[in-house]
């Protein structure tokens, strides 16, 4: 009996020691899932859990309802995440509700490898106080190779043009993109979209333009259906993200092409949430995530831009195809001739009542 | 008498026999009660407070006095009619509210509570909160409303004091109102522009669409449900397993397998191309539409019409419909006068749980509906999820479980609700 309450003890000893010793904070960081999380995983936490060995980093898919769920979990009084992977306009709803914390970019983010402020790297990204930029992407136009003829199609008026490309398209159901592109292939100047879009009329216009083609549209809601129409060959054309594309085409060698008229330029970063439950872990998390290499880096796993000015000259080749990245960004030179740059405000004032409009007119068949 | 000895016989240890069967009848009814007290609080915390909690959502407007407790009453007092500004007085308990709510970061959600009643009220509230930020009344030269107007023209406009009237109550009707096509006017409930009505006709699709799904459940499980009742056990069995195969696949799988079937180069468009029934240019599109969402739904729904039916056919005797026949009865006569009525509870049962499950479907019509086969409750779930206007879903929600009571009385009234059968 003694020596069975002696071993109990030693190993109740031991086994407590091994836990504190692997006692870890658990950093739940919340992204979109996929190949983007896994790119981040890649540039981000693996070196991040290298450096901080107590530190470990668990993944959530979330991001896609992160607004409600964030809204939820502060309801209930308990937050579980520590930083949330958002786009701009969930972004600047979450903190004008006070949800996301504000953060200072010169005391908060790294600086530019090349010397400049955090505050001048990242320039007009910085869009929301509590927002933290990480990349650049875009929503461009694939097409499939085989079906288009001898001339691909090269402006986005060619998307709303039957008589020369005709078939299904498939686009984002959403007014935000399209209304734009409607505007613009009806001979709006990239530059003055909004401004059409803040009238009545601008409004109208676009929805008229969006009838010649409502009959052949296919509208997807999810990022991957898109590029599985392509493959498919259900559409000729299809919205897309073009990180998306960018695998469609040269992962996974389909017979697809992109066109980079008027990209709808895009944002996409993190917030801390306000009681986040490792605030400090999570600062120091975003701290890295940002700064100049680890930006650059990510570049290497999938074919969206760093959001730093400094990073866009330190990207390389694809960490497992060797291809050089720089020419697939949305930022490079011979793609950005003609970049349509989503207004966020306009969005966060009209996205309800055009959304309405958008449903309403769907629904009118 | 025999009332008067009941009265007065006591048990053995003196009590009265009438009191003492009270108690224990008492005690057994308090161990009933504790008995399904776990479940009942179950229920109550995890299903019936939070569906509270989320009809009160529909209509509760707390935060506009919360936010602005000092304006509101001010503001009650202003004529919306006069043709006029509110007076200095609101406008100076504006700021003062607007100052203390954006330091504490609380003025932008009320902005986004107005921007559901105008658009641009959103970016309004956050340009205001940013300037009053550095505002100092001490340094006031001109007056409040000047002020006020030079940070944004909007609160120049009377149509900006008149919405916040309107808002500030405890309550507001505006969701439900939303969510039936209408908004508030000056003068009342008006409908909305054509070009932004949504909600009723998504209603009476969705009604459609759900009897239609019922009616073709029906038609296709009726005759399964008669053969497996009909058969040999060992060999309805076997069949059985066959319908309950599907239902135990995952909803997304199922769902997904249509998509291949019935897209317009999957399998069933290629084999009805390849014997030359319809040519390559003219393949059918039969997802991403209506047709897609009824043949999804319907596949996916079949069992919990089959079930029923299945059981309720298997209690029938035999024999009824020997007699019929044995006395002359044709046996279509047969089966509509016998057979048939007696099937009736099943028909009941099914046709209720297809039609209130597909009312609330969401996943099928989302994925293989296009724009066409949406339902309701897609719409619900994209307010709570994305468009995070909490309070037009629950008043949307509110009005769907309302329409399945209204239904559901309809049902009893003509039916009766003792007539359904599930086994």
């Amino acid at each position: 009996m003694k020596t069975f309450i002696k071993y109990s003890l030693a190993s109740a000893i031991l086994a407590a020691s091994i836990s504190s010793a692997q006692a870890e904070t658990e950093l739940v960081v919340v992204s979109w899932g996929g190949a983007y999380t896994k790119s981040q995983q890649k540039a981000y936490s693996n070196p991040f859990m290298k450096n901080n060995p107590g530190i470990k980093i668990v993944n959530d898919d979330s991001s896609n309802e992160a607004a409600s769920k964030l809204r939820a979990q502060a309801e209930a009084g308990k937050v579980t995440w520590d930083v949330v992977d958002v786009l701009p306009d969930t972004a600047i709803a979450l903190c004008d509700e006070g949800l996301a914390i504000e953060i200072n970019p010169e005391k908060d983010l790294a600086k530019g490898t090349d010397g400049s402020s955090a505050k001048d790297d990242f320039g007009d990204a910085l869009i929301s106080p509590c927002f933290i930029p990480e990349i650049v992407y875009s929503t461009t136009i694939g097409y499939r190779t085989d079906k288009v003829g001898k001339t691909p199609p090269s402006t986005i008026a060619d998307v709303f043009d039957l008589k020369k490309y005709p078939g299904k398209r498939a686009l984002n159901k959403n007014p935000i993109g399209n209304l734009e592109w409607a505007l613009i292939a009806d001979g709006v100047a990239t530059a003055d979209v909004y401004k059409v879009l803040k009238t009545e009329e601008g409004i109208k216009r676009a929805f008229k333009k969006l009838d010649t083609i409502k009959k052949e549209v296919i509208w997807w809601t999810k990022g991957a259906q898109p590029g599985q129409l392509l493959a498919d060959g259900e559409v000729v054309m299809a919205s897309a993200y073009n990180g998306r594309l960018f695998s469609a085409i040269v992962e996974n060698k389909q017979p697809v092409g992109m066109m980079w008229d008027a990209q709808l330029f895009e944002l996409d970063g993190y917030i801390i949430p306000k009681n986040a439950p490792h605030l400090k872990e999570a600062m120091a998390y975003v701290k890295f995530a940002t700064d100049t290499k680890r930006q650059a880096d990510q570049a290497k796993f999938i074919s969206y831009g760093p959001a730093r000015k400094s990073s866009s000259k330190l990207v390389g080749k694809h960490a497992e195809l060797g291809i050089d990245m720089a020419p697939h960004m949305p930022t490079a030179p011979a793609n950005s001739k003609n970049v349509l740059y989503k207004d966020i405000n306009f969005w966060a004032d009209h996205k309800d009542e055009l959304s309405e409009k958008f449903e309403a007119w769907l629904a009118k068949g | 008498m025999a009332q008067d000895n009941t009265a007065t016989l006591k048990t053995a240890d003196g009590t009265l026999l009438k009191l003492s069967l009270e108690r224990s009848l008492r005690r057994r009814k308090r161990n009933a009660l504790l008995l399904v007290a776990p479940l009942f609080l179950f229920i109550l915390i995890t299903f019936l407070l939070p569906i509270f909690d989320m009809l009160i959502r529909s209509v509760d407007n707390k935060i506009t006095a919360e936010i602005l407790p000092t304006t509101v009453p001010l503001l009650a007092k202003w004529d919306a009619r006069s043709g006029k500004l509110p007076d200095e007085l609101v406008f100076k308990a504006f700021i003062t509210d607007a100052q203390i709510a954006s330091k504490a970061k609380t003025i932008n959600r009320l902005g986004k509570r107005l921007n559901y009643e105008k658009s641009g009220t959103s970016s309004l509230f956050r340009k205001t909160g940013r300037k009053l930020k550095k505002f100092k009344a001490n340094k006031l030269t001109g007056t409040y409303q000047e002020a006020l107007l030079k940070i944004d023209k909007k609160w120049g406009k009377i149509a900006t004091w008149q919405m916040i009237q309107r808002e500030s109550g405890r309550y507001t009707s505006s969701y439900f109102l939303s969510a039936i096509d209408m908004k508030k006017g000056i003068d009342g409930a008006e409908w909305k522009d054509e070009d932004s009505q949504i909600y009723i006709n998504l209603f009476k699709r969705t009604l459609w669409l759900s009897f239609l799904i019922t009616l073709l459940t029906i038609l296709l499980g009726y005759p399964i449900a008669y053969l497996l009742a009909s058969l040999k056990t060992k060999t309805s069995n076997l069949l059985m397993i066959l319908v309950l195969l599907p239902f135990w696949t995952s909803l997304l799988v199922r769902t997904s397998s249509w998509i291949a079937l019935l897209q317009k180069e999957g399998i069933i468009n290629d084999v009805l191309v390849s014997i030359g029934i319809i040519s390559d240019n003219a393949r059918l599109s039969m997802i991403h539409n209506q047709t897609g969402t009824i043949i999804a739904m319907t596949h996916i729904l079949l069992p919990f019409m089959i079930l029923p039916l299945f059981s309720v056919m298997k209690t029938i005797d035999p024999s009824y419909i020997r007699a019929a026949r044995s006395m002359g009865a044709t046996s279509f006569t047969a089966f509509r006068r016998i057979y048939f009525p007696n099937t009736v509870a099943g028909i009941g049962a099914g046709g209720i749980l297809v039609f209130i499950l597909s009312i609330g479907y969401y996943i099928t019509p989302a994925l293989v509906g296009g724009t066409q086969g949406t339902l309701i409750s897609n719409f619900i779930a994209y307010h709570i999820s994305e468009s995070l206007n909490w309070g037009l879903a629950a008043s949307l929600g509110t009005l769907l479980l309302l329409l399945v009571l209204a239904l559901y009385i309809l049902y009893d009234k003509i039916v009766g609700i003792d007539n359904m059968k599930l086994g």
